[in-house]
């Protein structure tokens, strides 16, 4: 997805085939949360009961919505039941649908190359196949095939070295079977849920109600959907892109990075502020870097329509270029 | 990309660290010392299963360990226990949870979700206190139901609380020691090797098949690299005519 980001796979004429994409994350995740709970491990209840915990915070709707997805007044048999048939049947059903879709409209569009070139502007008027194109066989599925090569080599490096990976991968607590009396002290999501969760944690609550961080631990994810309308750039690649895009995408990164670093860890983590600061007083530092960092996430794609549409860029090139 | 990726993959292990509040001490694991794994089944067996249960765990799996199944039944089985049985605790659940006011957990993955080192340290941080229940306590998990099992062989610790009054400002700082008021049978080296060998055990039992996994790695990513070589050379040759 980062690379879609920097050569705009996602522009005009691709929409669709991106919002596939997206839909296919959203897939994702569902699918990682349902299967997390299946172990029964501490981590797994406490995860599970947070995040349904989330979807009660919905105003009105909320505790009644809580409930018809845990089935139950609490994480129970009940949800270890349906999150086992969502996560080995219903998930991966609309996941295989949702593929198909993603291919069909790669194919309608074409793949998008690093230039950001529309390879379909130039076709050789005597075969009908773009000039710059090359057929997907044999030259991706080879070149894929290496790709495979290289992911099972760390895949398995993984697996047989560092299931674990100190705690990460595998938390402590879900060595210990699920206990709903006993709460976790630090209850983290796996690693690719906490820039996310970092951004929950740092808005605070309005009005008393938790709702709005969920809102924008959901806005995070969803606004990835508008991106094709909310970029008005020229050109598509990061290789001819202007300093200010280079610049907010830059900093949209580390953000990102550095709120998936403060989403595993406690808030406490880095200290509280010196009492004497006013206003914002015993407040934690990482708090407040959380709090910069989700403004800084969401600037990226709120700002986009003005820093993309008169930016320094430099001109595309007729043809691809190797 | 796939450079960068390797990166941050490569970055997860080094921020995986200083988390625990105690100060633990590193626990001597060696999981090819079968005889030191063969100790400490021995003194699993004896000591933790008559109130823990190792549920994941069953007898027959000790020949991981190079005993035969002849050796596992004189000297492992007491009861009525099968060779195909998991292990289980002697002691009734009611009985134990009206004792100690707990179930004490079951211990097949403890050394998983408490680490080594934590194990290591806590069974020889046992001391005497009058104020509790059991009569003991214990510096790493304060206010344990699990009384010292094994204090014939450690003897009995007792806290001893030295202050110290800085004599310019009169702050008062207090240390705490742990000094063996009685020793056991066995002294304070061999104790630690004793505990040393069942943690180790435990360490095993959390994952059995942990030394044939690394085995297992070294030729699964050598048959990768061969394979990913394969990948590189026919990708060369597929994309020399692009260029």
């Amino acid at each position: 997805m980062v690379r879609g980001l920097m050569y705009g796979s996602y522009r005009k004429p691709r929409e669709l085939l991106w919002i596939f994409g997206v839909l296919i994350y959203l897939c994702l995740m569902a699918e990682a949360f349902f299967g997390y709970l299946l172990p029964w491990g501490q981590m797994s209840f406490w995860g599970a009961q947070v995040i349904i915990n989330l979807f009660g915070t919905v105003p009105l709707i909320g505790e009644p919505l809580a409930i018809w997805i845990r089935g139950d007044y609490n994480v129970s048999d009940a949800t270890l039941n349906r999150f086992f048939a969502l996560h080995v049947a219903a998930v991966p059903l609309v996941l295989i649908g949702l593929v198909a879709a993603h291919l069909m409209a790669l194919h309608e569009v074409g793949s998008n190359n690093p230039d950001g070139v529309e390879i379909k502007k130039n076709i050789d008027p005597r075969s009908g196949h773009p000039v710059d194109g090359i057929p997907f066989h044999p030259y991706y599925t080879v070149k894929d095939t290496l790709g495979v090569a290289v992911f099972l080599i760390v895949f398995s490096a993984i697996i047989f070295f560092s299931p674990e990976m100190g705690g990460y991968f595998l938390e402590a607590n879900n060595f210990i079977p699920a206990d709903p009396l006993k709460t976790p002290e630090h209850i983290a999501p796996v690693w690719y849920f906490t820039p996310f969760y970092a951004m929950l944690r740092a808005v605070p609550p309005l009005f008393g109600s938790q709702f709005p961080g969920v809102a924008v631990m959901g806005a995070g994810v969803i606004i990835l959907f508008f991106l094709p309308w909310l970029d008005r750039g020229r050109v598509r690649s990061i290789r001819y892109r202007g300093p200010r895009w280079k610049r907010f995408f830059g900093f949209f990164v580390v953000a990102f990075l550095i709120l998936g670093y403060l989403g595993v860890e406690p808030t406490t983590v880095w200290g509280a502020f010196p009492n004497g600061v006013p206003v914002v007083g015993g407040d934690y530092v990482a708090l407040w870097v959380a709090r910069v960092l989700t403004i800084i996430y969401f600037a990226f794609f709120f700002l986009m329509p003005w820093y993309t549409a008169n930016d320094r860029e430099k001109a595309e090139p007729q043809r691809v270029t190797w | 990309m796939k450079k960068l990726l390797a990166i941050f993959l490569l970055a997860i292990p080094a921020l995986a660290f200083a988390q625990h509040g105690a100060q633990l001490e590193r626990a001597p694991i060696d999981l090819h010392d079968k005889a030191s794994l063969q100790r400490g089944a021995a003194i699993f067996v004896n000591h933790c299963l008559n109130c823990h249960s190792a549920s994941a765990m069953r007898y027959a799996r000790l020949a991981d360990l190079g005993l035969t199944e002849q050796q596992i039944k004189d000297n492992l089985l007491f009861t009525t226990e099968k060779i195909g049985d998991t292990m289980s605790a002697s002691q009734d659940v009611k009985v134990s949870k009206a004792a100690f006011g707990v179930v004490p957990p079951d211990l097949s993955l403890v050394a998983r979700s408490r680490s080594a080192d934590w194990l290591y340290t806590y069974l020889r941080s046992f001391y005497r206190d009058p104020k509790s229940k059991t009569g003991w306590n214990n510096t790493v998990f304060p206010n344990v139901a699990m009384p010292n099992v094994l204090w014939e062989f450690q003897g009995e610790q007792v806290m001893q609380v030295n202050e110290r009054r800085d004599e310019n400002t009169g702050d008062v700082t207090e240390t705490h020691k742990l000094v063996m008021a009685r020793p056991g049978s066995l002294d304070r080296g061999r104790y630690d090797q004793y505990v040393g060998d069942l943690v180790n055990y435990l360490v095993y039992m959390g994952e059995p098949a942990q030394t044939s996994r690394r085995m297992w790695g070294v030729v699964a990513l050598f048959v990768l690299s061969f394979f990913f070589l394969l990948a590189l050379l026919l990708k060369h040759e597929f994309w020399k005519d692009v260029r």
